[in-house]
């Protein structure tokens, strides 16, 4: 296939559906939600409920199919759209509002682990809850600890295999989960806690274990207060002793030999998907301000040219112009490194690069956007303020920049974690 | 659909060009440099992989049909091998292209069959003028309608291979309309003269002139594009989109050598690629490159498709490329320190290229 810049015209037309559904269900309450720390979305929420679920049913369906009939056939099929799809809808949706985003009723990123490496049983016992029902469902992804951030492998959360009742027991405590709260408090959901089998195995020992709403000893104990995406609920999880059914580990629960793919590694791949759709949420903030500030300075008489010499351009048309450029570099970068997911290719690189780009983009933008728009542009009568404290999650989450300035750096060099720390 | 593999051709295009720039650029540029010159056998090597050729249908000589973003692909291979001998070998483009864009007929069957010869046809462009304030929008050079031929006055800068070319398109405004158009002028005529050659900070193997016409005459059937006229800012457009390609290449050449480098010197014991501060400078650098090309990619095939947004398409491309250079090949000679600023080094001559890319409207055409 050639190279090629051009949406397809049915996911494009689903964009679009999408940019009315932010327009008059995300927009109108962004400031409300941003004011009220921790109020829910739940106008949002109970809106894209339905439209979800029935999505959500039609995957799972196609994802039990996909293992009846055996993963392992070996006959090539085209490119698929499964990414691209995700990527215009998240982008979407964080122009319409990034922290309301963030609260969708689905599987998160507790779908993608489960998706990767959970048996056919497990993705029906677990995946069920987001294809049924009237009420809403979360699910989330539990990481990151107090004394662990990027550096995963001092994860300190045990999970200690009880040989009498074949039951996992979990001690430890989780911060920043986004969607927690949801999931275990607001829904019948679950989370996916990172826990460690083997505190001296490092990384080999490090297992997911799913953990559902309703465990006895897991707690929600803080729910965070933001710079910015006020209205995602970021929760601290307390386990103690919480006991969970042998079977809620996600893929071996062997101690892998170092360097395996089946492990720790295998499940870290999930992040060559997500990184570039963290990407392409940065780039629905930079999107919404940049479009923001065109139109106020048009209303004030100032219209970007691309026609002009530097030296006939304004200050202000410069910084626009460079804003420009930057935003289209992250989101060619982005395009890029989620067109090689639906051709099935590896992309590690290709994911970190859009993801530090889109990050340090994106915080850049709505900073300038802000001193560009003035006094006005402070004010929190505007939401420009505001998305400049969203905008900047994304530089840190799913990873820093320099976390992933870091994987950049090892792949084109060729080195591993011991020749470049 | 999105899809970012180049076509089995424009592979094939791309590996013929990527050994030309390799093998036969790279191993001379520093000389060529040094020596002010890009030796006729290089430039002659060059021009026989027919990319020109390529562009133009058969009808009028040639083999193929032009795509804009094709000659992106391969104009990053040229400019990673040498960016003065890609702008040397693709001068004659200067010319042909507006012809195939915007010729008449008769233009069309009179010029375009040259380019498919065995020789380089010996044509180039004059646009820019030498003043600080250069617009390409508000030329000075003005073209002044008598009777039945147009009189062309004013002062040309930076015109490639201008010694050796027997015709010059000429952009000038209209005296009446103001609008710019291309004259096809005739080397020898009456009132060309060339002032002298450009002293540059790089591109220094190619030799590019100072021209003054005065009071050229140049008959009507030589106004390109005829009554007609020209599409000015397309020509702009795909200006601005060579440039955003040849710079990607500039700056591909730095980074590689600079990552090569960073990985065999050793201080304290180990290369200094292990460090942070070096492996993070490589790996924005890396990051830069991908954008600059990506955004090429993105106007050309605007350009091909007949994409609503191609004139702000290839301005940022080209913008992108400007700040992406300068950084970019800055950081190649900080990555090799004290040898960095050595000529001997190809870095140096890279940031002393990358920085003339805002400055080259006009040299090169996609």
């Amino acid at each position: 296939m050639p190279i090629n810049f051009q949406i397809p015209e049915d996911l494009e037309q689903q964009r679009q559906m999408i940019e009315f559904f932010a327009q008059t269900a995300m927009r109108p309450h962004s400031r409300d939600l941003d004011e009220n720390e921790h109020a829910k979305p739940t106008e949002f929420v109970n809106m894209i409920w339905p439209v979800l679920r029935d999505q959500q049913a039609h995957s799972l369906k196609k994802m039990l199919e996909k293992d009846q009939n055996g993963n392992g056939s070996k006959e090539k099929r085209g490119p698929g759209k499964t990414y691209t799809r995700l990527m215009l809808m998240i982008e979407q949706l964080s122009w319409g509002d990034v922290g309301v985003y963030l609260c969708i009723p689905s599987p998160q990123l507790a779908g993608s682990a489960i998706e990767a490496v959970g048996t056919p049983e497990q993705k029906e016992r677990f995946l069920r809850r987001f294809a049924e029902g009237d009420q809403p469902v979360w699910g989330a992804m539990a990481m990151t600890e107090p004394g662990a951030g990027s550096d995963t492998s001092a994860i300190s959360t045990t999970a200690r295999l009880d040989p009498d009742t074949n039951e996992w027991i979990l001690n430890g405590e989780k911060i920043f989960c986004t969607s927690g709260g949801l999931a275990l408090e607001d829904s019948d959901g679950l989370v996916i806690v990172w826990a460690t089998v083997d505190r001296n195995a490092g990384r080999a020992g490090m297992k997911p274990f799913v953990v559902e709403a309703g465990t006895p000893g897991v707690e929600v104990t803080k729910a965070e207060i933001k710079h910015g995406i006020r209205a995602s609920n970021t929760v601290s999880i307390v386990f103690t002793d919480a006991r969970i059914p042998y079977d809620n580990v996600l893929g071996s629960p062997e101690v892998q030999e170092r360097g395996s793919k089946a492990g720790f590694k295998g499940a870290m791949a999930t992040f060559d998907g997500s990184r570039p759709l963290v990407a392409a949420s940065a780039l629905g903030v930079g999107r919404a301000a940049l479009e923001f500030v065109a139109e106020k300075l048009k209303e004030a008489g100032i219209e970007i040219p691309y026609t002009l010499p530097y030296h006939k351009l304004t200050a202000i048309q410069r910084d626009v112009l460079q804003m420009e450029a930057d935003y289209k570099a992250a989101k060619l970068l982005t395009w890029r490194a989620i067109a090689m997911l639906d051709h099935g290719q590896y992309n590690s690189l290709q994911a970190s690069m859009c993801k530090v780009k889109a990050g340090k983009a994106i915080t850049g933008i709505t900073q300038k956007a802000v001193e560009i728009l003035g006094q006005l542009g402070y004010s929190r009568e505007w939401l420009i303020e505001k998305w400049m404290r969203d905008g900047k999650i994304n530089d840190i989450y799913e990873g820093t920049g320099q976390i992933n300035l870091l994987i950049v750096a090892r792949r084109i060099l060729d080195y591993g974690s011991g020749d470049l720390r | 659909m999105l899809d970012f593999s180049p076509t089995q051709e424009q592979q094939m295009l791309m590996d013929a060009m990527n050994r030309y720039a390799v093998n036969d650029l790279q191993p001379n540029a520093h000389e060529m440099d040094e020596h002010a010159d890009v030796p006729a056998d290089i430039v002659q090597k060059g021009w026989e992989l027919g990319l020109l050729p390529a562009s133009i249908p058969e009808a009028l000589g040639g083999f193929g049909e032009y795509g804009a973003l094709t000659n992106v692909l391969a104009l990053e291979e040229l400019a990673f091998g040498d960016l003065a001998a890609a702008f040397k070998l693709m001068t004659p483009a200067l010319f042909a292209y507006p012809v195939l864009f915007d010729g008449t007929e008769d233009q069309q069957s009179r010029f375009l069959p040259m380019f498919s010869e065995e020789k380089p046809f010996p044509a180039t462009a004059a646009l820019i003028e030498p003043r600080i304030t250069f617009d390409p929008f508000e030329l000075q050079t003005v073209a002044t309608r008598q009777d039945n031929h147009v009189v062309l006055h004013g002062c040309k800068g930076y015109v490639p291979n201008a010694a050796d070319a027997e015709w010059v398109l000429v952009y000038a405004k209209d005296s009446e309309t103001g609008a710019v158009g291309a004259y096809i002028i005739d080397k020898g005529s009456a009132g060309v003269e060339i002032v002298e050659r450009e002293k540059l900070m790089g591109i220094h193997g190619l030799a590019s002139y100072r021209i003054q016409f005065n009071d050229v005459q140049v008959s009507a059937d030589l106004v390109l594009g005829g009554e007609r006229g020209i599409n000015y800012q397309n020509l702009i457009d795909h200006m601005n989109i060579g440039l955003a390609a040849v710079g990607t290449g500039v700056m591909r050449a730095s980074y590689e050598y600079a990552k090569d480098y960073a990985k065999e010197r050793v201080q304290f014991g180990k290369p200094i690629a292990s460090n942070q501060a070096i492996a993070f400078m490589l790996a924005e650098c890396a990051i830069e490159v991908d954008s600059a090309r990506l955004l090429a990619w993105e106007a050309a095939w605007q350009a091909d498709t007949k994409g609503p947004e191609i004139t702000k398409a290839a301005y940022l491309a080209r913008d992108y490329a400007n700040r992406a250079g300068l950084f970019v090949t800055d950081s190649g000679v900080q990555v090799l320190g004290g040898h960095g600023f050595i000529r001997e080094h190809p870095v140096e001559r890279y940031l002393r290229n990358a920085r003339g890319l805002p400055m080259f409207t006009g040299l090169v055409m996609a």
